[in-house]
């Protein structure tokens, strides 16, 4: 059963240059108890993706076009107060970037969860929202005594872990993470990787999992997109992803990572950098950067289209 | 193989600052032992490798060598040279040939200055060219190197107007400008895109292969130093776990917790088996670290009242091969 479909996602932010094109026509689904990678370099758009799926943009950001269905609910449409009560924390949550910063510093974590559950949830006495973060511990490996420290009190994995532990206050069915390793060191962040499959397995929870790190993605997800200057440039299955990536870019930067356990090798990159989203180049957004540049992609922009069963991919070369 | 910088039972403790009052209370100094105890050499030509997590003082020994704090205990030797009581006009020459790349080119790099005058302050300050025009054309020559091409488009931009990866070569160009001997980079990567990580590094690879420059490479990530060093130190809590050539640490680690670490490392195949996380918890607390094996804590491979109680020494098992384990100490 398909739990989330984005179709046309268009997300704009004005300013005084000009928009800034920085998500266009992105399209892809998720299922129940699925966990789909979304990857590329900084400022392709991933953080703005997430963003828009919870509607929570700075002011200046925009969602142009697009429809967000939740269980076949347009979440573009939706009110604000419907949104708060119905889909935020309860339909899909997030896990902000940099666990460190996220909590608020003069307020004890147990209190901090509390509100969170019953500003989406009126009826929850506090008692039991209390009881409730006391299991929320529990599930994420802590001891439920812990709920009453502040969080400088906290080292940094076990920031991260009551910061899953809140995404998860109100049962969410999607759970985003935005670079839930960034900060972490590779231990901690091992553990961290171990103890989201667990809940994704135990919960039956739908993950999407926003890293630059291709390598944390593999160890946990069944999808991979992989998105390039707001567009995406393919998706599908993360094993035919990895043997056979058929787009440039994704190639280029599978090749990018280093393995500990491959021979010792020069590692290759992708020389030149992201384009200014501005002013995005016409036809395919890669073609600057594209050892395959052919003409027809300084013209037209390529669709996503269907290469494999589960695997899409816009790019000109395939055909 | 000669060792250009040799460090020797190097310590520092960073005392805490208490209050008025528990000053007076508390009898003993409190201290964060940050680097204890800790003996390696870098060879001319060679990139050693410094790993492990946050915490286990791999910066503060980096900062150690180039004399940047001082020493608690210990003593660093650059060229067979004592340095470590030297006084800044003692240093001054050696400064010359002893540089560092900084982690964050978005902090180190002053915004004020333009890219040319930010590569040339080190020829500046240590007057090491006779004219303008010879710094100049150091600085043009530094720029092709880091291939910022052609260099006279660059040498006039301010940090904010090149990207990240143009950045950190620019802080590449300014520590290799003066062709030093030895170099220390603290994490040049990590704030750095995936995708550009790697053509960084090969930059600073080829430029320490054209110097013949001893390289301290400082990371916690062991699959960009797996393939970036000659040499890996393994570092905990202050001190040296393991160390030995890239190959021995990666493919025969002795070391129950380099074993950990290398276990940990997320691998970008889809197909390849799933992490095992064997070590629970973080790293204790430097300021009281545990007793014994500063590891015993953490350790999967506990093996009783020995690890508890007795230190430990970085024993030689062969080839160089460094460890501080009891497992590997046993009847020596």
């Amino acid at each position: 059963m398909v739990l989330l479909d984005v179709q046309n996602l268009t997300t704009y932010y004005s300013t005084l240059r000009g928009p800034v094109r920085a998500v266009e026509d992105v399209n892809f689904q998720l299922e129940r108890g699925e966990a789909m990678g979304l990857a590329g370099e900084s400022g392709c758009g991933k953080t703005t993706v997430a963003l828009s799926l919870l509607r929570i943009l700075p002011f200046n950001g925009k969602i142009m076009t697009g429809k967000i269905l939740l269980r076949q609910k347009d979440i573009v449409q939706l009110s604000e107060d419907k949104l708060r009560r119905d889909i935020r924390w309860k339909g899909i949550s997030l896990i902000f970037q940099g666990a460190m910063n996220a909590f608020n510093p003069v307020q004890k974590v147990e209190g901090q969860i509390v509100e969170a559950i019953r500003l989406h949830e009126p009826k929850v006495s506090k008692k039991e929202a209390k009881e409730r973060v006391g299991k929320l511990f529990e599930m994420v490996g802590m001891e439920a005594s812990r709920a009453s420290n502040y969080p400088h009190e906290f080292s940094g994995g076990m920031r991260q872990r009551a910061m899953i532990a809140m995404a998860l206050a109100s049962n969410p069915d999607v759970l985003i993470a935005d670079e839930p390793g960034t900060a972490l060191d590779v231990i901690v962040q091992a553990q961290v990787l171990k103890l989201l499959n667990e809940l994704k397995k135990n919960l039956n929870l739908s993950i999407i999992m926003i890293t630059h790190d291709l390598s944390l993605i593999t160890e946990t997800c069944e999808n991979l997109v992989i998105m390039y200057a707001g567009n995406i440039a393919e998706s599908g299955d993360i094993i035919a992803m990895h043997e056979k990536p058929l787009h440039p870019y994704t190639q280029d930067l599978i090749s990018a990572f280093p393995n500990i356990q491959a021979e010792k090798r020069r590692m290759t990159s992708i020389p030149g950098s992201p384009p200014d989203l501005l002013q995005p180049p016409s036809g395919c957004r890669f073609h600057p950067r594209c050892k395959y540049a052919m003409d027809v992609c300084r013209k037209e922009t390529p669709k996503l289209k269907e290469a494999a069963e589960n695997h899409y991919v816009a790019c000109h070369l395939v055909k | 193989m000669t060792a250009i910088i040799r460090a020797k039972s190097l310590k520092k403790y960073f005392p805490i600052k208490l209050s008025f009052f528990r000053t007076l209370l508390s009898r003993t100094e409190l201290c964060v032992r940050a680097v204890d105890g800790v003996s390696f050499d870098v060879n001319k030509g060679e990139i050693f490798g410094l790993a492990g997590e946050s915490g286990s003082g791999k910066t503060t020994t980096g900062r150690l060598l180039l004399r940047l704090i001082e020493p608690t205990q210990g003593t660093v030797a650059f060229e067979d040279k004592d340095i470590t009581h030297l006084d800044e006009t003692q240093m001054k020459p050696l400064r010359r040939k002893m540089q560092i790349i900084f982690q964050d080119p978005y902090e180190s790099l002053n915004p004020r200055m333009t890219v040319g005058d930010i590569v040339a302050e080190p020829l500046r300050v240590l007057q090491a060219t006779q004219s303008d025009t010879e710094t100049e054309e150091r600085v043009k020559s530094t720029l092709e190197d880091v291939e910022l091409t052609p260099p006279e488009e660059f040498m006039f931009r301010y940090p904010h107007e090149v990207s990240g990866g143009q950045r950190q070569r620019v802080a590449v160009a300014r520590a290799f400008v003066l062709t030093p001997d030895f170099v220390v980079a603290d994490e040049p990567v990590s704030m750095l895109d995936v995708s550009i990580r790697a053509e960084i590094l090969q930059l600073m690879y080829r430029l320490v292969e054209k110097n013949k420059t001893a390289f301290l490479y400082i990371t916690h990530d062991l699959a960009l130093a797996r393939h970036m060093c000659d040499r890996l130190g393994i570092m905990y809590l202050g001190k040296m776990m393991e160390m030995g050539t890239t190959e021995q640490i990666i493919y025969e680690s002795l070391h129950p917790y380099t074993k950990a670490l290398i276990d940990a490392v997320p691998v970008p195949d889809p197909t390849a088996k799933r992490i095992e996380v064997v070590i629970k918890g973080e790293i204790p607390s430097p300021i009281n670290p545990p007793p014994g094996c500063r590891f015993h804590t953490r350790c999967p491979a506990f093996i009783g009242d020995i690890c508890r109680t007795k230190e430990p020494p970085l024993i030689d098992t062969g080839n160089n091969h460094m460890v501080a384990c009891h497992l590997y100490s046993k009847g020596k």
